[in-house]
This record gives structure tokens, C-alpha cells and sequence, in this order.
């Protein structure tokens, strides 16, 4: 009887160039996505040691993180981002590397545009200079986040040596109900294991809740696995990954395209194979999330309330304390009950097409709150033009949302879309740590719908009791 | 790559856990396209406030922990974003160690392509050694790669452990991208077997 094996050990071992003696496996990396920030200092390295790029054709560039949402044209006003820009476009013309650039049709977010291009597919191994890398692995890819010294790694050998990680298998019983998405699963599990909970382990998400999710679903699930701490998280692909490639720009095509296919549907993994650690999650149970503290794994209920600190473990009374203060938030106030000031849709967790299209659900013939500001970031001009085609845009303009170009923006505010000192926010976005979307801003992560319902109500509210018009 | 052998030097205790990278760099210092002078804005938000002016709460500006090269934080330091700035920036100030109970995997893995060593001890090591921080003045350690360890002048003790061809690199100052080109005829061996995908390949405009 042969050996069973998960979906990441048949990548990895599909990968393995070399295993000298006395150090770590050599992998071979299928796609390397760059973009301006974390590639700088690796093309100089390359420069420095008279290196060129491996394999150009396996290595696609985009400018995602610090361009400005505003409309395409107006003039970067920041230098200093200008010039970081400047010097991707530099590198890339200068190696011979494929950049979408600002203007480009083609412009996105990193982990969006990866995707709707075909560029990513199951069964690769995929790596790019940013952590939310994770998301590629809903297609049954291994797909991870890398610094800078490995983003110049890969470009000068097209591998990387990587210690085997551990498997976690996420089983997911049952189905989400109405108005729990993706996001509030991915919430839920982070508030399960917390934030260091899947370190050193790749995730591999299954069950029924993960076969009825979207490709959207998925990638938002895996998009997150890196907040639980994990080097990767993976969905099995099935017949809905393959409908999703099928056909796009860079997938395969003809006979190759069934000679693909078969192989991704030989990836997932085999009945009886074993997992290092297993966790599993009713879906049934979950709600709608939102979260109260700095990180993604302080998290309640919509329903619920900020918690008490009486009862807590020393450290984690600390933390929470930190957290509380920096939220201005009061143990024991109903999550309902917070106001806020801003909204952010988008980001590369929550801002595709069927992510944009749950949002306009709500925001439908309604208006935004008039204390607050709300903005809509698609998170591609392929997002956009389909969005605008399906008219959500005059949904969310009619209901008082900015309807904005392509980017990272506010997630990490390195553009000029920020939080002021003080400014609640709630935002679909990965991360709510101290300062992530501007100096003193405090971030409550939520599902779009749940941000959506927010910018509208002003305040929190459980979007399951929505009146949808 | 500056190789890491052993080091001794005065130790500054973080007393919080879950540091991401976001707090030891804030995003608005990662536009420089330099891999240097990123010191001055390590932990910025908590160093200084809005307006510029030193906190002079934080640790790191205590007088007491002045030219400090090992940092004792609690667990899951450098969670959250892949930039290797956070590495950049401590390395930068001065430092060339954090000690925890636990380490995300990304910051891990760019501490080693930088000399900069990540010291996994027990949570209780972790405590005794964030209490004689702030107990005893100019508390320092010694941490011994060659010998998998860390020491101090009043008893303590601990060995720790370290991926066997990591710590070569780190004790040689090995650059691995010249290791991993020493299997050119694999790789090429790789590659003929497995070509990119027509759709990639083609002209680039």
C-alpha cells in the first residue's frame, strides 16, 4: 500500500531540488510576485554580486503598497514613495522582468491580481516579499510570505532552502449561516488558537464549510492564516478552483490545460493521511466577528461584548489592558455599542469582486452615517472595471462611500489614506495593530458586509438582522 | 553576512508580548530603499510622541539600558508583516539578539540572512531574565552560539536549540545564496524537467 501523503507534502516533495546532507531542503519556487517595497534592497544585492534574475518569465512585478488611491495621473506627492516606485520600474526594466505597472489595466494588489490573471495555480509553490503571500493557497498552492534577503534569494536561484514545516489540518464542520462569511471564520479560528497558534505549520482548510466556500471565500480564509501565525494555509482545489482558472490570461491552455487539470485533481489529500496537529470548528456556531484589540486573534462576537479583565492569566491581563488603552474601549461594553468615525473596504483580504458585491448588498439604498467617512479601495483595476460594470459603484456612491483606484491602501496606510489619532475605523482589512492604518488609529477587523452595515448604522450592529432593500 | 560567535552585552527587557513588526518599524520608515539607517525609527510610535519628543517611559531610553545589544521580550516577538526592516532596524540600533519564548516564523527566518541571532528560551527563562533586567544594573548576558547558550554572571544558565545549518551560516557569516548555487546542475536538472509554463514565457514588454 503506498505511502499516504497531505496536499503540502505532495507539493513539497514535487518541489525538492536538492537535500544535501546538513542543511535544509532546496525548494524550487514556481512564481515569485515583487513589489516596490520589500524588492529594493534585493535587486542592489543582486547588482552588488553581479547576479542576474534566473528565471524571468517565472518572476511578475506590480506597485500596490504605497501608490496613491486617488485617480491615476494625479502626481505622487510623497518623494520618498515616488522614488521607491521609480526604482521598481528601474529594476524591472533593467533585469527584464514583467511589471504592471500604476497605469497598467493589469495593476493590483500583489495577492488579487496573482489570481484573476491565471498566474496562480494549484499545485505550485509560490512566494513573494509580503506575508499575506498565504492567500495563493486556496488554490492548493504553497504559497508564503519572505523577506527581503529571500526575495533576492529566488531571484538570483529561482529557489530557497526551507526548513519542512509542520501540517495542521483546520477541519470545519458543517455550513456558515446567513451573513457569516469567510472573514468571520477566519476571525473565529484566530480567536480559537490565537495569534502564534499555527506557527511553524501550514494549514490545510477542510471540511464542508471550506467546499462550499467561494474562490473569494477561500482566498480570504488563507489570506489570514498568517495572523494565526502560520507559514502557509492551503484549500485542496477541486472543481470550483479549476472553473476559476480555467480560461485566464496565463493559465494553461489546450492540451495542456487537461493535462493540468488532472494533475491538481490528483493534489488533495489522501483518506488516512496524517496531520500534525488537528483542530475542529462547528461553523454552525460562528457569527459574525468583530475584533476589540491590537491583534486579529482579540476578537468577539458581534452580539458580544469587550471582555472582562478580572479572571485573566497575568500576561494575558497585561495585554488585554495594553489593548483596552490604546482602543479606549471599557471592559464589559457591548461591541453594539462602539461608534466609529471611518470605514475601509478593501484590502487584500476583502476586496474582490464578490467581497465588493456583499458590501453594495448592504449599502443598497441606504446612506452612510454623517459622522462617518467611508471608502471603497477595489483591490484591482480588473475588480473595478468589473464592479463598474455591474454598476455596484453607483450603489456605493449613492450611498455616500469614495469610490477609490487599486491598491493596499489603508490597510497599511503607506499611501496617503490613513487613520487620524484617535479615529475609529471599522475595516475589512488583516491587521489591527497599534499605528497599522495611521498613528493613534484604532482598527476593529470585520467581513465587508459587517463594514458595510457599520459605515451606515454609525456604530457596530449584526448585519444578520440587516434590512436589505 | 557579519558572523555571530559570542556575544556579551547588556540586556534590555520588552516586557510585552505578541511585538509585531508594524510596532519595531512603523510602516511610514519602509520606503527607503536602503537597507541602512533604520535605527532611528525602531519602535518609533512607542519611542516618541506624535510631535516628535522622546517618551522617556520606554525602556530603551531608560539611561539604564543604554547601548544595550540584546533585547528580552515576551512570547511571539516579530509577528505580522514579512519586512525584513524590522530585522534591519534592531540590527541598526544595536543590537544583535532577541531572546523570547517564541518567535513568529518570517522574523526568524530574516534574522538569519542578517547575523542577528533569535534566542528561543522557556517562558520561565524568559522571566528570570526580564526580572534581573530590571533588578540588577547593567545586567548582561552572555550568548555562546558555538556552545548553543546563554549565561549570566549570577547563576542562570540555559542551553537552547538552533537548526544545525542555520547556525553554521550564522557562525561563518555564510552567504546561503552562494550555498544554493553550488547546486547549479541540480537546479538545471530541475528546471529542464519542469519548464515555465508557455503563457509565462514569451517577450516581456
Amino acid at each position: 500500500m503506498s505511502v499516504k501523503k497531505t496536499l503540502f507534502e505532495k507539493i513539497w516533495e514535487a518541489h525538492l531540488v536538492a537535500q544535501p546532507a546538513g542543511r535544509s531542503p532546496i525548494l524550487y519556487i514556481d512564481l515569485h510576485l515583487v513589489h516596490e517595497v520589500t524588492s529594493p534592497q534585493a535587486f542592489d544585492g543582486l547588482r552588488a554580486a553581479g547576479r542576474q534574475v534566473r528565471q524571468r518569465s517565472r518572476t511578475v512585478a506590480t506597485v500596490d503598497h504605497n501608490i496613491p488611491t486617488e485617480p491615476r495621473g494625479t502626481p505622487i506627492t510623497d518623494l520618498i514613495a515616488a522614488r521607491q516606485i521609480a526604482a521598481l520600474q528601474a529594476n524591472c526594466g533593467e533585469f527584464g522582468i514583467r511589471l504592471f505597472d500604476m497605469d497598467a489595466p493589469e495593476q493590483g494588489i500583489v495577492h488579487v491580481i496573482g489570481p484573476e490573471l491565471g498566474l496562480t495555480q494549484p499545485g505550485m509553490t509560490i512566494v513573494c516579499g509580503d506575508s499575506h503571500t498565504s492567500t495563493h493557497g486556496a488554490f492548493g498552492a504553497l504559497a508564503f510570505g519572505i523577506g527581503t534577503s529571500e526575495v533576492e534569494h529566488v531571484l538570483a536561484t529561482q529557489c530557497l532552502g526551507q526548513q519542512k514545516p509542520r501540517t495542521m489540518k483546520i477541519d470545519i464542520r458543517g455550513r456558515l449561516s446567513e451573513g457569516v462569511t469567510a472573514k468571520d471564520l477566519a476571525l473565529g479560528i484566530i480567536g480559537q488558537i490565537g495569534t502564534d497558534g499555527a506557527t511553524g505549520h501550514v494549514i490545510e482548510y477542510a471540511g464542508a464549510a471550506v467546499r462550499g466556500l467561494s474562490m473569494e471565500g477561500r482566498m480570504t480564509l488563507c489570506n489570514m492564516s498568517i495572523e494565526a501565525g502560520a507559514r502557509a494555509g492551503m484549500v485542496a482545489p477541486d472543481e470550483t478552483t479549476i472553473a476559476y482558472v480555467k480560461g485566464r490570461r496565463f493559465a494553461p491552455a489546450g492540451a495542456d490545460w487537461e493535462k493540468a487539470a488532472e494533475y491538481w485533481r490528483s493534489l488533495p489529500t489522501d483518506e488516512g493521511a496524517t496531520f500534525d496537529k488537528v483542530v475542529e470548528i462547528d461553523a454552525a456556531q460562528l457569527s459574525p466577528f468583530v475584533t476589540w484589540g491590537t491583534n486579529p486573534g482579540m476578537v468577539a462576537p458581534v452580539t458580544g461584548r469587550v471582555p472582562e479583565i478580572n479572571g485573566l492569566r497575568e500576561a494575558e491581563r497585561r495585554a488585554t489592558e495594553l489593548a483596552l488603552e490604546y482602543m479606549a474601549l471599557q471592559p464589559g461594553k457591548r461591541i453594539e455599542d462602539i461608534g466609529i468615525d471611518r470605514v475601509f473596504i478593501g484590502s487584500c483580504t476583502n476586496s474582490r469582486i464578490e467581497d465588493l458585491r456583499a458590501a453594495a448588498r448592504v449599502a443598497k439604498g441606504h446612506r452612510v452615517s454623517s459622522k462617518v467617512r467611508a471608502m471603497v479601495v477595489p483591490g484591482s483595476q480588473a475588480v473595478k472595471r468589473a464592479a463598474e460594470q455591474e454598476g455596484l459603484h453607483r450603489i456605493f456612491l449613492d450611498a455616500g462611500f469614495e469610490w477609490r483606484e487599486s491598491g493596499c491602501s489603508m490597510c497599511l496606510g503607506m499611501n496617503p489614506d490613513i487613520l487620524q489619532p484617535g479615529e475609529r475605523c471599522a475595516s475589512t482589512s488583516n491587521r489591527n495593530f497599534e499605528g497599522r492604518q495611521g498613528r493613534g488609529g484604532r482598527t476593529h477587523l470585520v467581513s465587508p458586509m459587517m463594514a458595510a452595515a457599520a459605515a451606515i448604522a454609525g456604530h457596530f450592529t449584526d448585519v444578520r438582522n440587516w434590512r436589505f432593500h | 553576512m557579519k558572523p555571530f560567535t559570542v556575544h556579551r552585552g547588556r540586556v534590555a527587557p520588552l516586557d510585552r508580548v505578541n511585538v509585531d513588526t508594524d510596532q519595531i518599524i512603523p510602516k511610514q520608515f519602509l520606503k527607503r530603499i536602503e537597507k541602512t539607517g533604520f535605527g532611528e525609527f525602531l519602535f518609533y510610535d512607542w519611542r516618541f510622541s506624535a510631535d516628535g519628543k522622546k517618551n522617556p517611559d520606554f525602556v530603551l531610553h531608560d539611561p539604564r539600558y543604554e547601548g544595550s545589544s540584546i533585547l528580552v521580550a515576551g512570547k511571539n516577538f516579530g509577528c505580522g508583516s514579512s519586512r525584513e526592516h524590522a530585522v534591519w532596524a534592531l540590527a541598526d540600533f544595536g543590537f544583535r539578539a532577541v531572546v523570547s519564548s517564541s518567535f513568529a516564523d518570517i522574523f526568524a527566518n530574516n534574522s538569519t540572512k542578517n547575523g542577528f541571532l533569535t534566542v528561543q528560551l522557556s517562558e520561565d527563562q524568559i522571566a528570570t531574565l526580564m526580572q534581573r533586567a530590571h533588578a540588577i544594573d547593567n545586567y548582561a548576558i552572555t550568548i555562546d552560539l558555538e556552545k548553543c547558550e546563554a549565561r549570566d554572571d549570577h547563576g542562570f544558565h540555559a542551553t537552547f536549540t538552533i537548526d544545525e545549518f542555520v547556525r553554521h551560516c550564522l557562525l561563518n557569516g555564510l552567504d546561503d545564496i552562494g550555498l544554493t548555487l553550488q547546486h547549479e546542475p541540480e537546479i538545471s536538472a530541475y528546471e529542464s524537467r519542469h519548464p515555465a509554463p508557455a503563457a509565462m514565457t514569451g517577450v516581456i514588454s
